[in-house]
């Protein structure tokens, strides 16, 4: 947003680890212990519905989150049409419904 | 007939018991005052965590054989053909031995880590090499190591590997493998600790290694990220404060480490340039040594009567060094007998 | 943090630098927001270390903003470099030593660029001839001035009537170094301590006193950046690595910075006054900014210079929180008053950071 200054000042990229709440994260790993094993090979995204025709990126989401930056996740993930492709795609058995669901409920309790 | 073979770590030591199991005399060269290599720095071994020194003691008791010589504290300085098919190794000591083939055992050196400046190894308190963690698990120290035990630690792959900065293009293969491994100990003595292995792309080869992987991503709880350390720096508290990008989320990813472990990959032993130099042994851009055929001609080399065994052609986990050292035993057998006298 | 190890590297990046008989070139930048920078170290280096420095009026910019940024094509800026050179060895001297980092990383990669394509330098023999008559010799060595200090530091520290002490306590005074990345981040083997330790500035800390500190974004650039500083909406992102830096090194509570670059003295001056009026934020001591130095004005003032006299009233972070530490007397009252004693008006004052009025 320009200022009187003509400019302001760039807000900072980068995950910053330390920083991000990590309860998410923690959570997310006990209520859905396979989402552990993601490799991040993108079978998830290639398959699915919702991908093929907006922005939504499920593989990058849930690992958004493991780095605790919840954001584009909470934008994104009503674009889930919980087809269930990706729970058959992927090569490490990663409930990606369980996975899914959980991260909605997880937003929803946030938001109240 | 004698054999000499120059290095008494895993490759030579293996290749000695079975050469002289079929009925040769061996003399093994070893620069260091016991056998065992780069093996007496390790403390479990992947994937069974089967005790490094258990197996050194294996190999060193195997050598009990009337047909071996053990020479130690001794280095191999030059190989000399002294008459066709004869060679004369001469030693540090000033002892000439003689042989019918010469096995190069010369196996591996680790990287040197304070060749990357930029990970601060030797200027940073926390900040501490692969082997050196091998060390604190054999004595139990890591707990204690800072005072109080580290509450989030990253591994830092392919230190030394894949980097054209330090004239290393290879893959080390074995260091992805060895941070898993290391992952889980680390996990079994805190379990309350934060861990992150950085790594560009991740090289489960062998048997039992992808399996080992995913374990420790879902029931050691070991956290996995893509992507290169760019740098790392001190922070006022000691601790360290490494940048990465997180190539599969795509952004650029900051966080603080109480302990930072460098992945320290391989490079060619400096003696086996030296000495596969003094017989006009060619060797691969890499410093290791260059087999006669990638495929066919492993363990032999473009010069008739000098063999390899080990991780002096290439980096090699113990598995398969062992295996090319009975592989290699088998070979100078067969030059020996002069079934295959190759040119 | 090891120093055994960091002087380990520093052994590595050491580099020949011509003991006298300099060419200087000076800076634009440094001329513009410096103006007592380039005389104290003429001064100091003609006057107290009875250094040869010779200067040409006909000396002229390297191009750097303008090749930086696109607009001068590389051929011109060599062709312009070369003549800088030619009047290097038409004042009979072989010593090269530019002001301004962006000229020494030009001067730098220009005689790598010609070390590699000899048909290059050629060319630009010829540009030069064609347009000027004049020929040049490449010069025998290349320093930057900040490496000409460092060569002298124990000289100067020897000369030097102040430390880097705080008077009141004998604590070392506590100084942040700025290395401009041109300096040693494109060709690390070319600055003192290479390109993650440098040593060009904490070894003038050390050699007087002070305490140097090594923070997580040390090495990370000022923003200057050419192109994003010039395009004013571009600015955000300049003035967010200055940020970044602040921010890393404000929990080592320097007492000042001291920077090689006449760019980054300059942004991490005013980029203080900046964020200060845009967030409300100072990083000093006190609601007071951290003092920043050209390297020239350190060496100065721990030589005793006078503080108006090197020009410290040009900088927007006030100086004199510095100056009561390290035991240096200066006339308040004269801070405003040009060389003939006229009042020059004083600065209006920031809405947040301290200042001394």
């Amino acid at each position: 947003m320009p200022t009187l200054w003509g400019y302001s000042i760039s807000a900072a990229r980068s995950i910053d680890y330390d920083k991000n709440d990590q309860s998410f994260l923690r959570r997310l790993a006990h209520s859905c212990p396979s989402s552990k094993l993601c490799i991040g090979c993108g079978g998830c995204t290639a398959a699915c519905s919702a991908g093929n025709l907006t922005e939504f990126n499920i593989r990058q989401l849930q690992m958004l989150v493991k780095r605790g930056e919840t954001r584009e996740t909470a934008e994104q993930l009503h674009k889930c049409m919980l087809c269930g492709k990706c729970l058959l795609v992927c090569p490490r058995g990663v409930d990606t419904r369980k996975m899914i669901l959980s991260m909605k409920r997880f937003l929803r309790e946030h938001d109240q | 007939m004698n054999i000499v073979i120059i290095g008494g770590g895993p490759a030579g030591s293996e290749a000695a018991y079975r050469l002289a199991g079929e009925g040769y005399t061996v003399d093994l060269v070893e620069k260091e005052n016991s056998i065992g290599g780069n093996l007496n720095n390790w403390h479990q071994l992947f994937p069974d965590r089967k005790s490094a020194a258990g197996l050194v003691k294996e190999l060193q008791q195997r050598l009990n054989h009337p047909g071996i010589t053990l020479h130690i504290d001794a280095e191999a300085r030059e190989i000399a053909e002294s008459a066709p098919g004869k060679f004369a190794v001469k030693l540090s000591n000033k002892t000439v031995l003689h042989g019918s083939a010469v096995l190069l055992a010369t196996g591996y050196k680790v990287f040197d880590a304070k060749r990357k400046e930029e990970y601060g190894y030797g200027i940073y308190k926390r900040v501490i090499t692969s082997a050196e963690l091998e060390n604190l698990f054999t004595n139990r120290a890591l707990a204690t190591l800072y005072g109080e035990a580290p509450k989030r630690i990253g591994f830092i792959h392919c230190v030394g590997s894949r980097d054209e900065k330090i004239c290393n293009y290879h893959c080390s293969k074995l260091c992805c493998v060895t941070a898993v491994k290391q992952a889980i100990e680390v996990r079994e003595m805190l379990p309350e600790v934060e861990i992150f292995c950085f790594y560009m792309d991740m090289r489960m080869f062998g048997p039992g290694y992808e399996e080992m992987y995913r374990e420790a991503q879902e029931r050691y709880d070991i956290k996995f990220i893509r992507g290169r350390l760019s740098e790392a720096a001190e922070n006022i508290h000691g601790q360290v404060v490494v940048k990465v990008e997180d190539t599969l989320v795509g952004k650029p990813l900051r966080m603080t480490l109480d302990l930072m472990v460098l992945m320290v990959g391989m490079e060619a032993a400096d003696g086996s340039g030296k000495l596969a130099g003094s017989v006009q042994v060619p060797l691969y851009p890499n410093g290791f040594i260059r087999p006669a055929d990638p495929h066919t001609g492993t363990n032999l080399t473009a010069r008739p009567g000098i063999f390899t065994a080990g991780s002096c052609t290439s980096p090699m986990n113990l598995t398969d060094t062992l295996t090319d050292a009975r592989s290699a035993a088998w070979q100078i057998k067969k030059w020996l007998t002069g079934s295959d006298k190759h040119a | 943090m090891e120093l055994t190890g960091k002087e380990r590297i520093w052994q590595e990046y050491q580099k020949e630098i011509a003991g006298d008989n300099y060419f200087y070139a000076r800076s634009c930048i440094r001329q513009t927001f410096f103006p007592g920078s380039e005389w104290a170290y003429l001064d100091i280096l003609r006057n107290k270390l009875d250094k040869r420095v010779t200067e040409d009026p006909k000396h002229t910019t390297c191009t750097g903003i303008g090749y930086h940024t696109d607009v001068v094509p590389a051929e011109t800026t060599m062709t312009v470099v070369a003549r800088h050179f030619a009047l290097m060895t038409e004042a009979g001297c072989e010593n090269i030593t530019p002001s301004c980092i962006t000229s020494f990383g030009l001067y730098t990669e220009i005689l790598d660029t010609w070390e590699h394509h000899p048909e290059i330098e050629e060319k630009i023999r010829e540009f030069l001839w064609k347009a000027t008559k004049r020929e040049f010799k490449k010069p025998a060595n290349l320093a930057h001035t900040s490496d000409i200090i460092y060569k002298f530091r124990n000289e100067i520290a020897a000369l030097a009537p102040h430390r880097l002490r705080d008077v009141h306590t004998g604590r070392p005074l506590r100084g942040v170094d700025h290395i401009g990345c041109h300096y040693a981040k494109m060709f690390p083997a070319k600055g003192i301590g290479g390109a993650e330790f440098p040593a060009v500035l904490s070894g003038l800390i050390q050699a007087w006193g002070g305490e140097s500190v090594d923070y997580p974004e040390r090495r990370h650039c000022c923003g200057f950046g050419f192109r994003n500083y010039l395009v004013m909406a571009n600015r955000g992102f300049s003035v967010a690595n200055s940020k970044k830096k602040f921010e890393s090194m404000q929990a080592y509570e320097p007492d000042f910075i001291v920077a090689n670059c006449p760019g980054c003295a300059m942004f991490l001056d005013k980029w203080q006054y900046t964020l200060s009026e845009m967030e409300g934020v100072t990083y000093g001591q006190h609601g007071f900014g951290i003092p920043v130095f050209t390297y020239e004005e350190l060496t100065a003032l721990v030589l005793g210079y006078d503080p108006w006299e090197i020009g410290l009233q040009m900088h927007q972070v006030a100086v004199e929180p510095f100056l009561d530490k390290i035991g240096i007397a200066y006339d308040p009252e004269a801070k405003y008053l040009n060389s003939r004693g006229e009042s020059m008006g004083r600065p209006a004052c920031p809405t947040y950071m301290k200042v001394i009025k």
